[in-house]
């Protein structure tokens, strides 16, 4: 087995009385693509915002390769390497696509800038679809397109672990293949990642290995049709009556 | 980002011209009219300064006086022991390292918060002035003077003006500008692509405060003798805001739209009604949110999509009328 790019140890977060995640550990290896999944109010979302630095941990530990990053701001995590797209998209609405992909790349790494991150940022355009496209405002594009933007924004970074808050949430059938291949596609050149995904489809074709949270606990971590066979599984999402 | 674009070459040949023709005015004419430019001059200088860091941060500061009254003190107090461009570096300098604090000690908080705190250290600075000054000098104030004529101060701050604008150009294009662009559209999103987003607005606010330092340098000659309730007016602070919301600050030469009709009415209240002018100033500021709320330039740059749009081609306007000022 290769060795843990990121492993989450213990990772608690309360919000007051509330325990949204609770002590929950997982590794991820170098080139890994896996599922975070489970029910709406699992904490899947929360696990991502520690993760990125969204939000702080009330306890445990997050390494990164060596470095811990728990507890770090979120451009400190930015720097160690960890890019993310958002649940509700997220894209600098007073900007064009290219300068929208060019904010992934100018602030970590070698801060790639001025011609070459142009000709960078338009090549991860034209990676995600949206070639031609580049001088056009991204408020006035469509919502999978701002999608597209995002991720080529976070890939922009270069990032040693990529995070997908539900990237492919509200996509109609058709988009929904074209997003499908287009992860497939980035995680067969060798970036690690974790999705936070609802999909269950694209779940079974990209995941080689799932981690399923309920009510802030892991309750299955393994390869993704075993984990989808798992009781336990099937009782959190549906209940006991179908378990 | 990359080149020179033509609208800007157009713009620095414009900004050249309106510079040579302005730096004539001395040459011209003395007395009133040369200080009524030293007056628009000034002002343009700091609603400049102030709109580099207000404008893309929306943070609405009220120290410009702070900083005013430290650059005018650095002149005051060592204008016997050292030359005059050293003190103008020491106004700089001082007033840099007086903004950091204060970024340091409230950027993270929201801005209605930054407001009250500018407007109330700027006070409180006067006030430490006024005490020490009796307290350890046994006088109210300090002579400046000087050989400079009235001339000499316009250059210098004509000089001033341009130098802000070009740090505000350079900024623009730089990755500071960009990151704080970044800022303005998403926090968040600026710090998940690894912005240090409160040390950047402490950079710019130095920068900004430094510039408004060296006004406040240039401008001590003229005073001859400096007092803290000059030096440190507030009434600075709230012009500058004033002038550079009416022009707007979404561009780097909006507040110069706002700087010279309000300096002209502030200059004619001044000779017709000098006791009403806090008045004027209270009516202005809120005629300007109301009615104005993104300044004379986001009102053109608005109408101008509107008409866009509606032949067709155009694109949505972000904030048509929004009130800019987060506080």
């Amino acid at each position: 087995m290769k060795p843990a790019l990121l492993s989450v140890v213990r990772m608690r977060k309360a919000f007051g009385g509330l325990v949204a995640v609770n002590d929950v550990s997982f590794d991820v290896s170098e080139g890994e693509l896996i599922g975070l999944i489970g029910p709406n109010g699992s904490g899947k979302t929360t696990m991502l915002n520690l993760i990125s630095g969204a939000l702080r941990p009330t306890s445990g530990e997050i390494r990164l390769g060596r470095n811990q990053i728990s507890g770090l701001a979120p451009e400190r995590i930015a720097k160690e390497g960890i890019a993310r797209t958002f649940q509700l998209v997220r894209v600098l609405p007073s900007m064009t696509a290219i300068e929208n992909v060019i904010a992934g790349t100018a602030f970590v790494g070698d801060r790639t800038w001025g011609a070459r991150a142009h000709t960078l940022a338009g090549a991860l355009l034209e990676r995600v679809g949206l070639t031609g496209r580049e001088n056009a405002p991204v408020s006035t594009m469509t919502y999978i397109d701002q999608k597209r933007v995002e991720l080529a924004r976070a890939l922009a970074a270069d990032p040693r672990l990529l995070l997908l808050d539900e990237w492919l949430a509200g996509l109609n059938p058709s988009e929904l293949l074209i997003g499908i291949d287009l992860i497939g596609e980035i995680s067969r050149e060798g970036r690690t990642i974790i999705m936070v995904e609802h999909v269950m489809d694209a779940i079974r074709t990209l995941c080689s290995r799932c981690v399923v949270m309920s009510s802030g606990v892991k309750i299955a971590d393994g390869t993704a049709s075993n984990v989808l066979a798992d009781p336990d599984v099937i009782r959190a999402y549906l209940g006991d009556d179908d378990a | 980002m990359t080149g020179i674009h033509r609208d800007e070459m157009l713009g620095l040949i414009c900004g050249g011209v309106a510079l040579a023709l302005l730096s004539l005015l001395p040459l011209l004419t003395e007395g009133f009219y040369l200080s009524f430019g030293v007056n628009l001059v000034l002002y343009a200088a700091l609603s400049t300064a102030w709109s580099l860091f207000s404008g893309p941060t929306r943070f609405v500061s009220l120290a410009s006086a702070a900083f005013f009254g430290i650059g005018t003190y650095s002149v005051a107090l060592w204008l016997d022991a050292l030359p005059f461009v050293v003190l103008i570096a020491i106004a700089a300098l001082a007033s840099a390292a007086l903004a950091a604090l204060i970024g340091a000690a409230t950027l993270r908080l929201s801005g209605v918060y930054f407001v009250i705190f500018t407007l109330g250290l700027t006070e409180l600075i006067r006030q430490i002035v006024s005490w020490s000054q009796s307290r350890f000098a046994h006088k109210m104030g300090l002579y400046v003077f000087t050989d400079f004529t009235e001339g000499d101060l316009y250059w210098m701050l004509l000089a001033l003006t341009a130098a802000t604008f070009s740090v505000g150009w350079l900024i623009n294009r730089s990755r500071l500008g960009f990151a704080l662009r970044i800022i303005g559209d998403d926090e968040t999103v600026a710090r998940h692509v690894g912005i240090a987003t409160a040390r950047a607005k402490i950079v710019l606010f130095m920068i900004s405060g430094a510039f408004a330092g060296i006004a406040g340098a240039i401008m001590a000659p003229r005073y001859a003798y400096i007092e803290p309730q000059a030096a440190f007016n507030p009434m600075i602070s709230f012009m500058v805001v004033i002038m550079a919301l009416l022009g707007g600050t979404r561009r780097l030469w909006g507040p110069l739209v706002g700087v010279v009709p309000f300096t002209v009415v502030m200059e004619l209240i001044a000779a017709r009604f000098p006791n009403e002018s806090l008045i004027v100033v209270g009516i202005a500021f809120l005629a300007i949110v109301y009615v104005l709320p993104s300044g004379v330039t986001g009102r053109i740059e608005c109408l101008r999509e509107r008409l866009r749009r509606s032949l067709g081609t155009g694109v949505d306007a972000p904030g048509c009328g929004k009130i800019e000022g987060r506080a």
